[in-house]
């Protein structure tokens, strides 16, 4: 080897990277940094050129522009085995004519690791599946494959260790118990994690930092709560979670408050929160942030008269509302069942309210469907 | 008790109605049955004559004897024709299988001009009568001033055996999953490494079985060696020839041995492939 990246160790820096598969722009200009020892999420949609940016990490494609740097060091063209870096697999891509052991020991044995019994043995140990060793691939079960994938890339102790969709394949509650073991894991050994994923419950769970990608872009970055609390775009605000959109003006000042006029009705937000560009504006509040009461309750805060409830659905834990506003836009709304006050009924006349610092503003402009269209949550059951 | 209540109780069925159903339930083991006899009473009659005592011609039964088991080649030529086909399969298996295997990787694995072209060209030796293949093949031979004989045998062979070490093997690798290779360079192994370790460790059992087919292919063939052969006695031409005048016990002892042999070889396959499996 002429030059050894592997043992370069540091951020991760992507550099105006662009990827094209003709006229197909997989990636866009993007740039990125991932610092080291962090759990960092690349969530979208599929075909949003997450997985693709995953494999130009891994030097399983190249880049057609752009630079990627670990710490110092340019690996935009190294080969992905003079790379520092390894990956979980969607499918685990276990060697179906190797042992566990083996699986787990191929990377030791390719860099002439000394002691390779005892290093496979300690990473067995922490997976908690030491009685598999002797198996192979096709007789375990999937959860304890996806835990095999993870062994067998962490015991070479990478600089990057990348997870692409990796609880995929898995049921809904071994995914749950998965995501709290991966972050146990990821603490545990101290490596920086880049987690691949469309499941936006799954990313918030795990990831220190999530970046939503869209169409080959970045729509933004940050903790799970800054994305959820203070999202950018409506792309965002559709994708975490769900948001009620309402169309509105931007009217005036009030210190660090913004008064905004819904349909005629003043509201305000906090001025850190707009992402408004002029005065035509979007209201975003998510539903779980709205209170409803009957026309005669005195409320305080933000208030939207004049509703009518539509569609009530009780779901234990919380009773969700279909709330329609006298300008014809249905609002969604959901209470936690935890007053002892009986829910709302179909046609009720109501107030809507909710605390102003729970209020966010999009560009006038914004697509309100984007994002929306793509549930997350409907890819999980399938 | 129950079962006489039951007996009671039971309509009386016709016979005829009784064996249609009886029939129409072991259908499928009535017909496996059929077709069995049908496949197997040529090699059990190859098998049962190889204990004639038969002088001369084996066409009669004229009594039973181990002689011939105990000497298979006691008539003349006979094992000199069995080593001659043993060494011409062995060499043209070796070479049809190296070459055939390269060319399944480049067309399954790499995008190249010419590669459906490649593909479609690869069928023509499968495709084309052997009659014509062996007759062209000699008449190259004779054309670039080489004589008939093992080698020009050998090279025949190698021709039309590739075409199907070439099928074999490239369906075994478009069954393998590309991102095993992917994870194996991610775990630090080099192009040589993956190859070695991981791409033919899983196309080995592809590999092995087109082998085994170039090998019986190639020794079972006659049309083609009886143009390019020249002086060389290979086993099928022996038995065409000594067919004239009666073939001898002894070449049916060398079938049959032949017969169990490759019998044994795939069950080996298959009790292997069960243990895998576990």
């Amino acid at each position: 080897m002429s030059f050894d990246a592997s043992s370069a160790r540091g951020d991760l820096i992507l550099t105006r990277i662009t990827k094209e598969y003709g006229d197909f722009k997989a990636v866009d200009d993007l740039s990125l940094t991932i610092p080291k020892g962090s759990f960092f999420a690349l969530l979208g949609p599929s075909g949003c050129g997450k997985t693709t940016t995953l494999r130009m990490i891994a030097g399983l494609e190249e880049p057609t522009i752009g630079s990627i740097h670990l710490g110092e060091t340019d690996i935009t063209t190294t080969k992905p085995y003079q790379r520092p870096i390894n990956t979980v697999f969607q499918n685990y891509a276990l060697f179906p004519h190797l042992t566990i052991f083996e699986n787990i020991a191929f990377g030791l044995r390719r860099r002439g690791i000394k002691d390779v019994d005892a290093e496979v043995n300690k990473v067995l140990n922490l997976v908690e599946l030491p009685h598999l060793a002797g198996r192979k691939p096709t007789q375990l079960s999937g959860g304890q494959q996806q835990r095999i994938a993870l062994a067998r890339a962490i015991v070479n102790r990478p600089a990057l260790l990348l997870l692409d969709e990796p609880l995929g394949a898995l049921d809904l509650k071994l995914r749950r118990q998965m995501q709290i073991e991966l972050k146990w894991i990821q603490k545990e050994v101290g490596l920086t994690f880049v987690h691949v994923t469309h499941d936006q419950e799954e990313a918030m769970t795990m990831a220190d930092t999530i970046a939503v990608m869209n169409e080959g872009k970045i729509e933004q970055m940050g903790s799970p709560a800054d994305l959820y609390d203070d999202p950018e775009t409506a792309f965002v605000a559709n994708f975490l979670g769900q948001s009620n959109l309402i169309k509105g003006t931007i009217t005036g000042n009030d210190g660090d408050s913004i008064i905004a006029d819904l349909y005629g009705q003043k509201i305000s937000l906090p001025k850190n929160r707009s992402h408004a560009v002029d005065n035509s504006m979007y209201a975003g509040i998510r539903p779980e942030k709205f209170r409803i009461s009957l026309l005669d309750t005195p409320v305080s805060g933000n208030v939207l008269t004049g509703g009518r409830i539509e569609d009530v659905s009780y779901i234990g834990v919380s009773t969700q509302y279909q709330v329609e506003m006298p300008w014809g836009q249905e609002l969604m709304v959901f209470e936690q069942n935890d007053d002892g006050v009986a829910p709302f009924n179909k046609g009720d006349a109501v107030n809507i309210s909710w605390a102003p610092v729970f209020t966010f503003a999009l560009r006038g402009d914004e697509d309100v469907t984007a994002g929306s269209e793509v549930n997350p949550e409907d890819l999980d059951e399938e | 008790m129950s079962k006489k209540i039951a007996e009671a109780k039971a309509p009386t069925i016709s016979p005829i109605l009784r064996f249609q159903r009886w029939f129409g339930r072991n259908l499928i083991r009535v017909y496996m049955f059929l077709a069995f006899t049908y496949l197997f009473i040529p090699v059990a009659y190859t098998f049962a004559f190889s204990f004639n005592d038969s002088g001369k011609s084996n066409l009669i039964w004229k009594g039973f004897t181990l002689d011939n088991w105990q000497n298979p080649c006691g008539a003349p030529e006979v094992c000199n024709a069995l080593a001659n086909s043993i060494k011409i399969g062995l060499l043209a298996t070796i070479f049809s299988t190296i070459l055939g295997t390269m060319i399944a990787f480049a067309i399954g694995r790499h995008k190249f001009r010419g590669r459906s072209t490649s593909n479609l060209l690869i069928f023509l030796p499968m495709a084309t009568p052997e009659i014509v293949l062996g007759a062209s093949l000699l008449s190259l031979f004779l054309v670039l001033h080489i004589n008939p004989g093992f080698w020009p045998t050998v090279i025949a062979h190698v021709v039309f055996c590739i075409s199907f070490v070439v099928v074999t093997v490239k369906a075994r690798i478009a069954s393998l999953d590309p991102r095993l290779e992917q994870a194996a360079m991610d775990l630090y192994a080099n192009e040589f490494q993956t190859f070695r370790r991981v791409t033919l460790p899983l196309v080995a059992p592809g590999i092995a079985g087109a082998a085994l087919l170039a090998f019986s292919l190639s020794f079972d063939d006659f049309i083609i060696t009886n143009f390019n052969s020249g002086t060389v006695i290979t086993f099928p031409k022996f038995v065409y020839t000594a067919a004239a005048r009666g073939i001898p016990a002894q070449a049916n002892v060398i079938a049959s041995s032949m017969f169990f042999l490759a019998l044994a070889i795939v069950i080996a396959g298959q009790i292997l492939n069960r243990r895998k499996a576990r």
